[in-house]
């Protein structure tokens, strides 16, 4: 559908952009893997033109009263019967905002990228791979029908596997790729049977076309509606890593930093956020699931936060974070609040993308001074560091920059983000279904306040406190150069003021506080994608509970959460100073609650137990009785050896001498002669 | 007169039924084969002065085919001879399995 004020400038070409990087680094590392100018023109390059025209597109957007999506079809992909499946993009509010975070966000991290691996042998892989990777994620992002998105999220899926195996001849981290792949089979399978359900109920795969029909043809709170959701976000809990979904993103850490940044934290495992925001309508329809989704998220937030407290692996902790983040944003949508959740989605892209970029930086250096010396220490871990402020002060701002947006302290980008999550759970608790919102509420609080204390541990164990990876060490460690730094710097800018873009009204309307621009910008924004989802919503909802729970309105409890968090920064920097750790490998094992925490509440290891070692079992009896005794020696094998039993037999009768062959000649004439006179 | 043509032919047949089976000698197995033949053409002459002129007709092709029988089978066990120095049939067994 055209609109009269606004036309899209190239959609298609901001797709195909990466693609063609990917073509470029592909032909490089597969003819000349030396030739390093080209990939690190071409590959941060296609990037920026396609951010370009994404921002192109989006001033085009700003002035315009868009109401509906408008879809480019390109070709008809699948003309099966009465299926008819365009490739076909979709450009909305939400699509928009989406494009614009990926591209940004993927740019400044090919750029970092060129910085980080450019020692690497696999350097044009890697940003082939990377390339593909955004390709895919604006396919999903912008596809305009079902099958179109699933081609991006399985696409998404493939890269990241390729990217977290990337060094693939260490066995652990190619595991690692694995698990990452064959957990999210599990979510994709869900999706493709919410995919199946919603043709055979409703005819179509076309977003408009389903989200149109949808309202009549699937009755409110019916158990159709209900099932499609719930596989949906089976899928989402698979590709966002929620519980019981969520035990790869750790390990996926085993990829390279930037990687993590970019697909682990900043995009692809925000799909399923995107998935469901995108969906609302029929999540909408489905009181059922909102609970389950808000619940699953909730759970996982805090979950995830009890996890991060004790990893010492600084990356593990980030990852943790990440999950606890995810589960925010799942918490928002399921409460209906989906710009509340892209708005999150945002943030956390730009100041965890920091973090672990930052981090990255850490381990840079870090790994840089053991590699001098020759000291075969974890250069991840967390207790091998301590003190680096002096060393790497650069890193440390943008870190602490990081850690305070992701704590929710006023001004950073978390706090306007997870406070108003937090604000949305509660004011949205009325109806039936109230109370099972006030407790989400209550986790997602108990969350923040375990957000705030991780992060603060990590700061303190890798930049304050006596220095402890050795004095040879300390004189090799370096500050990240130039390629890497801007990358930092731009992100804790974005950290700092991406929350401003929706300030709240209940604080822009504050004497102090609110001096800031654009109260309430997302929300405008993204309100008419977001319309016909609010339509079923609201008057089901009825009135916000403004004043609920325990009284106080949104400021006062966005002014509470952010004592909240700084009283927690400041006591917990000031216990975590007072504890003492040592070298990793001079550590016990840490006892206790602790040690329960430590190896993540033992769930890979009730997965193993559970899941894994049947599967692995039920696999080798099947392999070894069915397979092999049964298909391959019973049947396959007994065909052949029956046949030569019988041609055994058979061949017994041939003498080869002339008088045995004239007897039987002569036998079967007598026979016949019997038969005949008889 | 029938009868006994018949009970004739039926006696050199036999006859060359069983040297077939039972010699071993290559040539008399030929012999024997060319008995029969002739243990039929005899009976088809026997029946002819009943049934018609055709029996008669068919023993020329009988001795036809036996004529180029005898040029074809004579000059393999003359090969055979000269190949392996003797036509004792029981020394050829390769139709084996």
């Amino acid at each position: 559908m055209e609109h009269a004020g606004f036309r899209p400038v190239l959609l298609g070409l901001i797709v195909l952009l990466p693609l063609a990087g990917f073509v470029i680094n592909g032909a490089v590392a597969l003819l000349a893997p030396a030739r390093k100018r080209i990939v690190t023109w071409a590959g941060p390059g296609v990037l920026a033109l396609a951010f370009a025209l994404a921002l192109v597109n989006f001033f085009g957007m700003l002035g315009v009263e868009l109401e509906q999506a408008i879809v480019r079809d390109y070709w008809s992909w699948m003309p099966v019967g009465n299926l008819e499946v365009a490739a076909a993009l979709q450009l909305d509010q939400l699509s928009m905002l989406m494009t614009l975070i990926v591209t940004g966000v993927s740019f400044v991290i090919h750029v970092y990228s060129v910085g980080y691996m450019g020692d690497d042998p696999g350097y044009a892989r890697y940003f082939a791979y990377l390339n593909l990777f955004v390709f895919f994620m604006l396919v999903l992002v912008l596809g305009a029908n079902f099958p179109v998105m699933f081609v991006g999220w399985e696409g998404v899926g493939l890269c990241s596997y390729l990217l977290i195996g990337f060094w693939f001849r260490d066995r652990e981290k190619a595991d690692a790729g694995k698990k990452a792949f064959i957990v999210n089979r599990i979510g994709d399978l869900g999706f493709m049977v919410a995919m199946l359900l919603l043709f055979t109920n409703l005819g179509s795969l076309d977003f408009e076309e389903v989200f149109r029909a949808a309202p009549a043809t699937l009755a409110y709170g019916g158990a159709l509606v209900t099932t499609i959701t719930l596989f949906l976000f089976l899928g989402a809990t698979g590709k966002s890593a929620q519980i019981p979904l969520y035990i790869w993103l750790p390990d996926a850490m085993a990829g390279p930093t930037p990687v993590s940044a970019l697909i682990h934290a900043a995009t692809m495992v925000t799909a399923g956020v995107y998935m469901v925001a995108r969906t609302g309508v029929l999540f909408a329809l489905a009181p059922v699931s909102m609970i389950v989704v808000a619940g699953i998220g909730a759970l996982t937030a805090l979950f995830a936060a009890t996890i991060g407290l004790a990893q010492y692996d600084i990356k593990k902790v980030l990852a943790y974070s990440t999950v606890s983040q995810l589960g925010y944003m799942f918490l928002a949508v399921g409460v209906g609040a989906f710009g509340t959740g892209m708005f999150h989605l945002m943030t956390h892209a730009f100041f965890k993308a920091l973090l672990f970029r930052g981090s990255g930086a850490v381990i840079h250096a870090v790994h840089g001074a053991f590699h001098h010396t020759h000291k075969e220490w974890d250069p991840q871990d967390m207790r091998n560091m301590g003190g680096l402020r002096h060393y790497l002060p650069l890193t440390w701002i943008v870190m602490w920059i990081g850690t305070l947006a992701i704590s929710g302290v006023w001004p950073f980008a978390g706090f306007f983000s997870k406070d108003e999550i937090i604000w949305q759970a509660a004011a949205r608790a009325v109806g039936p279904f109230a109370p099972w919102f006030t407790a989400f509420w209550a986790m997602a609080i108990a969350a923040a306040v375990l957000t705030a204390f991780y992060m603060t541990r990590l700061m303190i164990m890798t930049f304050h406190g006596e220095i402890r990876c050795g004095a040879a060490e300390c004189t090799h460690l370096h500050e990240v150069p130039a390629v890497m730094s801007l990358p930092l710097v731009v992100l804790a800018g974005l950290s700092t003021v991406g929350g401003w873009v929706n300030m709240p009204h209940a604080i822009a309307e504050l004497p102090v506080l609110g001096w800031l621009p654009s109260a309430e910008w997302i929300h405008a924004w993204l309100e008419p994608a977001v319309r016909p989802a609010e339509a079923i919503l609201g008057p089901r909802l009825g009135a916000l509970n403004e004043a609920a729970p325990l009284g106080g309105g949104e400021a006062f409890w966005a002014a509470v959460a952010f004592a909240l968090a700084v009283v927690v920064i400041g006591v917990g920097s000031s216990v975590v100073l007072r504890w003492k750790y040592r070298p990793a490998l001079e550590s016990l094992e840490p006892v206790g609650l602790k040690k329960v925490l430590y190896r993540k509440w033992y769930v890979d290891e009730a997965y193993e137990t559970l899941i894994v070692r049947p599967v692995v079992a039920t696999s080798r009896a099947l392999w070894r009785l069915v397979d092999e005794a049964l298909i391959d020696n019973v049947l396959v094998n007994g065909a052949g050896y029956t046949s030569r039993a019988f041609g055994w037999a058979g061949s017994r009768l041939q003498t080869g001498q002339l008088n045995t062959y004239a007897f039987a000649v002569v036998l079967g004439a007598l026979i016949l002669l019997g038969f005949m006179l008889l | 007169m029938l009868t006994r043509s018949l009970v004739l032919s039926a006696i050199l047949f036999g006859l060359g039924v069983a040297g077939v089976v039972v010699r071993r000698n290559a040539i008399i197995l030929f012999m024997c084969i060319e008995l029969m033949l002739n243990a039929v053409n005899l009976a088809f002459v026997a029946l002819s002065r009943a049934a018609g002129i055709e029996g008669q007709i068919f023993v020329f092709f009988v001795m036809t085919v036996a004529a180029a029988e005898a040029a074809v089978g004579l000059a393999i066990i003359i090969s055979i001879f000269r190949h392996a120095e003797t036509v004792d049939m029981k020394n050829f067994n390769l139709l084996r399995w």
